[in-house]
C-alpha cells in the first residue's frame, strides 16, 4: 500500500500535515503524538521580527468551530531558526515553514533567511485575516498575489506553497494567479472572516471585533473551494478547513487535494492528525486502495 | 505520551445556587499540584473546545485517586457538566499549568467567587506540611452575596474570613456551614468597631467565620490580616486590588489569572496576558496563561 505523496518534488510519507497556527512549532503536541508519524508539520507563521499579536480575548468557541484573532504572535525568524527549527529537525517528518509579513520586503527577507535551513517547503501566508497590514491584502487581489508570488519565487530556495484566503469572490482566479507566477503548490483554505457578539455585554466577543472561523463548521465551504481550484490549476493542492476525521480528509483528497492539513480539531483532540493517518490506512485496507494518489481528484 | 484522559464521575452535588462540586476518578490526581487546572471536554459535538477548571482538591475515594472540581454554571458547557451523573465519563486534559509555589510560613490565601476552589487544595496541601499550622494559613473568601460555598471545608485547613458584597446573615446558603459553624457577621468594614471580634481563641471555640460586607480587600483591612506571602485567584479587578495591596505592603504575591483558552497547552497563543518582561516563547511581552501560568508573580503581570 502506498501512502506517500509528492508536493513539488518533496516526498511526504503520508498526506497528513498539521495546519499552521494550530500546532505551534511542534513542541507542545510532541508530548501528545509522535511527530514521526506525520507527513509534515507546518509551523506557526514566522515574520522577520517578533510580533506582539492582538489584544485578548483572542479566541472564542462558536457552533462546530471557533474564531481566532491571534494576530500572528511569533518570536521572529532568528529565534525560529535557532530554537524551533532544530527541534522539528529531530523528527523524521517534513517541515513546512509558514511565512508572514507586512510588506513584500519582509516576506522576502524571511524567505531568504530560511534558504540554508532544514525547512523542506515554505508556505506563504497571504491570507491571515487578523492583521491590519500586509498578509491578506496580498491574498485578496489577483494582481498583488501574482506580483508577490513572482518575487518570492525568485528568492526562494525551497518550493513555495501559496496559502489562499477563502475571503474572495472567485478563489479559482487566485489559484490561477499563483500558477501563472510560478508557485509550486497552493494550500487552502485559511480561516473565514467572522464575528461573534456578546448579547449581554452588547459588544464584540473578540478584542479585534472580527476573527477567523475554523473547524468543522467551514468544511463544506473548504471542500467546494478545493474542488474549484483543482479544476482550474495543475498545481498540487494541500486541502484544509474543518478536517476532523479520515472521512473528512478523503473528501478533500477526492475533491483534488494531494495532501491535507489538520487544524483546530487538535484543540479538541491533541492526537488527531496521527489518528487520521491510522484511519486512512484502515480505509485503504477496507476499500482495497493500493495508492492514496489514485483518489486525488477522483471526483470530477 | 500524554493523551486526552477519561475520568469516571464519582459524585456530583450542588453546593449553592449554580455552583457544583464534581468528583472524578482519575490517576491524574496523583500528579496534581495546587493552582493547576484540568480542561474538560463537553460531550455536545458542536462544543469542541475544552473548559479550563481549577483543581479544587484531590483525595482517595474508595481507594481510588480522585480529583474534585467546583464550578459555576455560566454557559452551555458548564450547564452540560452539571447534568453528569455518577458512573458517566468525562474527557479532559491535565493537570495543566504551573501551580502555586509553596514555601512561606504564614500565608494569606485570597479567593474571589469561582476563584475560591483552588484555595482549598492549596490550604489542604499546606496543612499536610509539618511546619505550618492552621493559624499560619489565613483564608479570605469573597462572595457576591449569601450564596457561599466551601467555607466549612476551608475552615478545616486554615483560619477563614469572609466578604460578601451584599450580605444578609440569615440567608447563607452553604448548608454544611449552617450546621457546623456560627457566624459573626460584620455588617460593614466601616463598622468593625461596633462589632468587635474577640480574637482567634474565641473563634476557635465557636468555629465561626467572621464576615464583612464588601470586597476581600475590605475584609483584609477590617480584620488587619498580614502574612509572608499572598496567593490569590479571582476576577481581574480583585487581582488588581490584591496586587496593589501586596506591592504597597511589600508582601510577595502570586496571582492565578483567567483568560479565554482554545488549546489549553500552549499551542494557539489565544490565552496570553501582558507581562513586564519578554516572554520565553515569542520574545514579546505576552505569556501564555495556560502554560507559563495560570499563576504569576504579581510584579510580573500587567493587569
Ligand atoms: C485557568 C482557569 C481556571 C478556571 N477555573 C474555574 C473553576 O475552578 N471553576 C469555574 O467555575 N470556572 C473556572 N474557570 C472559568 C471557566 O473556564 C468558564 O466558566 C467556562 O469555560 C465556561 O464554559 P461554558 O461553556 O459554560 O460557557 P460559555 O460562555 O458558553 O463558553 C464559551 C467559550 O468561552 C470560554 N469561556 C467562557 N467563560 C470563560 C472564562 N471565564 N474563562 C475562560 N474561558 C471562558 C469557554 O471555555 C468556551 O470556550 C477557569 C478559567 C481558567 C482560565
Ligand atoms: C488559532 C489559529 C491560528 C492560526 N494561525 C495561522 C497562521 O499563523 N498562519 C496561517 O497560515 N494560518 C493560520 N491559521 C489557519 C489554519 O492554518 C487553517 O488554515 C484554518 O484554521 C482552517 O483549518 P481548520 O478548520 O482545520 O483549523 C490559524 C488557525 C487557528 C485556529
Ligand atoms: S490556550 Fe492555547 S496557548 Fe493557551
Amino acid at each position: 500500500m502506498n501512502l506517500s505523496v509528492n508536493i513539488a518534488g518533496v516526498t511526504l510519507k503520508n498526506p497528513v500535515i498539521t495546519a499552521s497556527g494550530t500546532f505551534g512549532s511542534g513542541e507542545e503536541y510532541a508530548e501528545y503524538q509522535d511527530l514521526n508519524g506525520l507527513g509534515a508539520v507546518t509551523t506557526k507563521g514566522v515574520s522577520l521580527t517578533p510580533w506582539m499579536g492582538n489584544k485578548t480575548p483572542r479566541v472564542t468557541e462558536v457552533y462546530g468551530g471557533m474564531l481566532n484573532a491571534i494576530g500572528l504572535q511569533n518570536p521572529g525568524i532568528d529565534t525560529f531558526i535557532t530554537r524551533d527549527l532544530p527541534f522539528l529537525s529531530q523528527y523524521d517528518t517534513r517541515v513546512i515553514v509558514n511565512v508572514c509579513g507586512k510588506t513584500t520586503e519582509e516576506y522576502l527577507a524571511v524567505v531568504e533567511r530560511l534558504s540554508d535551513t532544514a525547512a523542506d517547503l515554505l508556505e506563504i501566508n497571504v491570507s491571515c485575516p487578523n492583521v491590519k497590514e500586509g498578509a491578506i491584502a496580498f491574498g485578496q487581489n489577483r494582481d498583488a498575489l501574482f506580483a508577490i508570488t513572482k518575487e518570492i519565487k525568485k528568492k526562494a530556495r525551497q518550493p513555495i506553497i501559496m496559502k489562499l484566503s477563502p475571503n474572495v469572490t472567485n478563489i479559482a482566479e487566485m489559484a490561477k494567479a499563483c500558477e501563472a507566477a510560478g508557485a509550486d503548490a497552493i494550500s487552502l483554505i485559511n480561516t473565514i472572516t467572522a464575528m461573534k457578539i456578546d448579547i449581554y455585554k452588547r459588544s464584540f466577543v473578540l478584542a479585534n471585533k472580527t476573527g477567523g472561523l475554523s473547524g468543522p463548521a467551514i468544511k463544506p465551504v473548504a471542500v467546494r473551494m478545493v474542488y474549484e481550484c483543482a479544476q482550474a490549476v495543475k498545481l498540487p493542492i494541500i486541502g484544509m478547513g474543518g478536517i476532523a476525521t479520515a472521512e473528512d480528509a478523503l473528501e478533500f483528497i477526492m475533491a483534488g487535494a494531494s495532501a491535507v492539513a489538520v487544524g483546530m480539531i487538535h484543540f479538541h483532540d491533541p492526537n488527531r492528525a496521527t489518528q487520521i493517518v491510522q484511519d486512512l490506512i484502515q480505509y485503504m485496507n477496507t476499500y482495497h486502495v493500493e495508492d492514496i494518489n489514485e483518489l486525488t481528484g477522483c471526483v470530477r | 505520551m500524554k493523551h486526552k484522559e477519561t475520568a469516571v464521575i464519582i459524585k456530583q452535588e450542588a453546593l449553592s445556587d449554580g455552583i457544583f462540586s464534581l468528583w472524578l476518578e482519575t490517576e491524574a490526581a496523583t500528579l496534581a499540584k495546587p493552582g493547576q487546572f484540568l480542561s474538560l471536554y463537553p460531550k455536545n459535538a458542536a462544543r469542541l473546545l475544552p473548559r479550563p477548571i481549577s483543581i479544587c482538591e484531590t483525595d482517595k475515594i474508595n481507594g481510588k485517586s480522585a480529583i474534585r472540581l467546583v464550578y459555576r454554571v455560566v454557559g452551555g458547557g458548564t450547564a452540560e457538566f452539571s447534568t453528569f451523573k455518577p458512573g458517566e465519563t468525562i474527557d479532559f486534559l491535565g493537570p495543566l499549568g504551573n501551580g502555586f509555589p509553596e514555601n512561606a510560613r504564614r500565608a494569606l490565601l485570597i479567593g474571589g467567587g469561582i476563584g475560591i476552589p483552588p484555595m482549598l487544595m492549596l490550604a489542604k496541601s499546606r496543612a499536610a506540611r509539618e511546619q505550618s499550622s492552621r493559624e499560619d494559613t489565613l483564608i479570605v473568601t469573597g462572595y457576591r452575596d449569601n450564596n457561599t460555598f466551601l467555607l466549612s471545608e476551608l475552615s478545616r485547613y486554615g483560619t477563614v474570613y469572609g466578604a460578601a458584597e451584599q450580605l444578609c446573615a440569615d440567608l447563607f446558603t452553604d448548608r454544611a456551614l449552617r450546621n457546623e459553624l456560627l457566624f459573626i457577621p460584620i455588617r460593614s468594614a466601616r463598622q468593625t468597631e461596633s462589632f468587635p471580634l474577640d480574637g482567634a481563641s474565641d473563634r476557635e471555640k465557636t468555629g465561626a467565620v467572621p464576615f464583612t460586607e464588601g470586597t476581600v480587600l475590605d475584609a483584609i483591612k477590617a480584620f488587619e490580616l498580614s502574612a509572608d506571602v499572598i496567593y490569590a485567584c479571582g476576577p481581574k479587578p480583585m487581582l488588581k486590588a490584591v496586587k496593589d495591596f501586596a506591592l504597597e505592603k511589600g508582601i510577595p504575591a502570586w496571582l492565578s489569572l483567567e483568560e479565554r483558552m482554545a488549546c489549553g497547552v500552549g499551542v494557539c497563543l489565544g490565552c496570553v496576558c501582558e507581562t513586564a518582561e519578554p516572554d520565553p516563547h515569542s520574545l514579546v511581552t505576552n505569556k501564555r496563561v495556560c502554560r507559563e501560568g495560570p499563576v504569576f508573580a504579581a510584579e510580573e503581570v500587567i493587569l
